[in-house]
């Protein structure tokens, strides 16, 4: 089955206040910025946005976050070098922070799309991030149950796709993509160019195209370590 | 501290004594800051592949700056290249890789640690934003976990010490510890000295060690090549 190919703006639009979005990335490797911006322009609110980090700089999902966008951050490491606006919110209460170990996170999103309620994990056991965790014992080991995590949307930034959104993505700008398009019910992807069918080798693709809804083109994607270094604003 | 800074070992020769213990094969994951320093210092003949828990395997040295991109970036988000053989995976698979036990090392920094092996690297408890990336899940899945730090804070406080005050990050999990004046082995639930610097006495170490710290027959002196 083919996916549609639409605008930034057009893919995100029915994304309504309240909604639970995946937003890819490791930092700036990965992050969907056309996407996100297209969602800051759009205006939902009251948003939870799960993603490794909690944005950088003024752009992207700090931006989001600056707007008062954002009721609730589900992520590992919501510290970078340009933190700030994440920083101010948090202090002031305006957003709240559910902190999640990086391999518990991405395990839960993969459960998620994988259809797993639940798991148990040593990770984080006899830490304060397992408090009120139900444990077990399992071979000798102590372990804290962990849930899936679903999202009504998943906002990914890959390199090409074709028609039926097979998607290949560049260097380790991967990272959390393959694993967060499986785990949302409407999975928008953006891609830097659509090829034709058949032009993908199918022993290339990283997310076949049953997990990926909808395709934005855009040709010359911004890098958002980029903008953040070059002290851009949005908008 | 002017005494000790003249027998203290500089951050580049902690990473080289931690490094001198990479044995060759390994799979190792360096964490955030000195610790990246080892793979620099790890002696010649030994092949060594290096993970970064965002999704590579394989990882190489920093690249020229104008060689630069930020879609090839480590976990502490700094450029990087790759080396031959090397593969990206997905992030799910990349901590299967570290949970599942199939990285043989992790070189951690530390707030705290006791000689029970549990380690304190995430949080002091007060300082903000709380942030905790990868650490609980390699202290929990790599087969072995050493720490790299400073034998004391910038204030003169011990980090080994008989009890973590700060929030844990794994229980049990440190097997040894590489300080600027010292290698100590956790091992039984004791401290052990392996090695110390030259100009300092076993009772100065044990001075500046918040826990019974036990002397190794075959104490040897901690050497480090001028770097």
């Amino acid at each position: 089955m083919t996916k549609p190919v639409m605008t930034a703006s057009h893919a995100v639009a029915d994304i309504p206040d309240g909604a639970s979005i995946m937003i890819g990335g490791f930092g700036g490797a990965g992050a969907p910025v056309e996407l996100v911006h297209a969602l800051l322009d759009q205006g939902a609110r009251h948003l939870t946005v799960i993603n490794n980090n909690a944005g950088t700089g003024q752009v992207g999902l700090a931006a989001l976050i600056r707007d008062r966008r954002v009721d609730k951050i589900i992520c590992s490491y919501p510290r970078t070098s340009d933190s700030r606006v994440f920083t101010e919110a948090y202090m002031s209460g305006k957003v709240e922070l559910e902190l999640v170990p990086q391999g518990t996170l991405i395990e839960r999103i993969r459960a998620g799309g994988a259809g797993i309620p639940g798991f148990f994990t040593p990770t984080s056991v006899g830490t304060p991030l397992a408090k009120g965790k139900q444990t077990q014992t399992i071979d000798g080991r102590d372990c804290v149950l962990e849930t899936w995590l679903k999202a009504d949307y998943a906002l990914v930034k890959a390199d090409r796709a074709d028609p039926f959104g097979n998607l290949t993505y560049r260097l380790s700008a991967r990272n959390f993509g393959p694993n967060m398009c499986m785990a949302a019910a409407c999975t928008i992807v953006q891609v830097r160019t659509v090829v034709d069918a058949g032009a993908i080798n199918p022993e290339h693709v990283v997310t076949p195209g049953v997990y990926v809804d909808r395709i934005c083109e855009i040709p010359d994607p911004k890098q958002e370590e980029e903008l953040v270094r070059a002290q851009v604003v949005y908008p | 501290m002017n005494e000790l800074s003249s027998v203290a070992l500089s951050r580049k020769q902690m990473a080289w004594r931690a490094a001198q213990d990479i044995e060759d094969g390994f799979y190792v994951n360096l964490g955030i800051g000195m610790p990246t320093l080892c793979s620099g210092y790890v002696p010649d003949g030994r092949h060594v592949t290096y993970q970064s828990e965002n999704g590579i395997l394989g990882v190489g040295p920093s690249p020229a700056v104008d060689q630069e991109d930020f879609d090839l970036i480590n976990a502490s988000k700094a450029p990087v290249t790759l080396l031959p053989g090397a593969s990206f995976v997905v992030q799910a698979d990349s901590f299967a890789m570290i949970r599942g036990g199939h990285i043989d090392l992790a070189i951690l920094g530390a707030f705290q640690i006791a000689p029970n092996g549990d380690l304190a690297n995430w949080s002091t408890g007060d300082d903000g934003v709380p942030a905790v990336g990868g650490a609980m899940d390699l202290v929990a899945g790599a087969k072995a976990v050493r720490c790299l730090t400073t034998h004391v804070t910038k204030s003169g406080a011990p980090k080994l010490v008989a009890s973590c005050a700060y929030p844990l990050t794994g229980l049990g999990v440190v097997s040894r510890i590489y300080t600027d004046l010292a290698v100590v082995d956790v091992s039984d639930g004791k401290f052990i000295l392996r090695e110390l610097v030259e100009g300092l006495s076993t009772d100065e170490i044990s001075a500046m060690t918040d826990a019974p710290l036990l002397i190794a027959p075959d104490l040897k002196p901690l050497i480090a090549p001028a770097l």
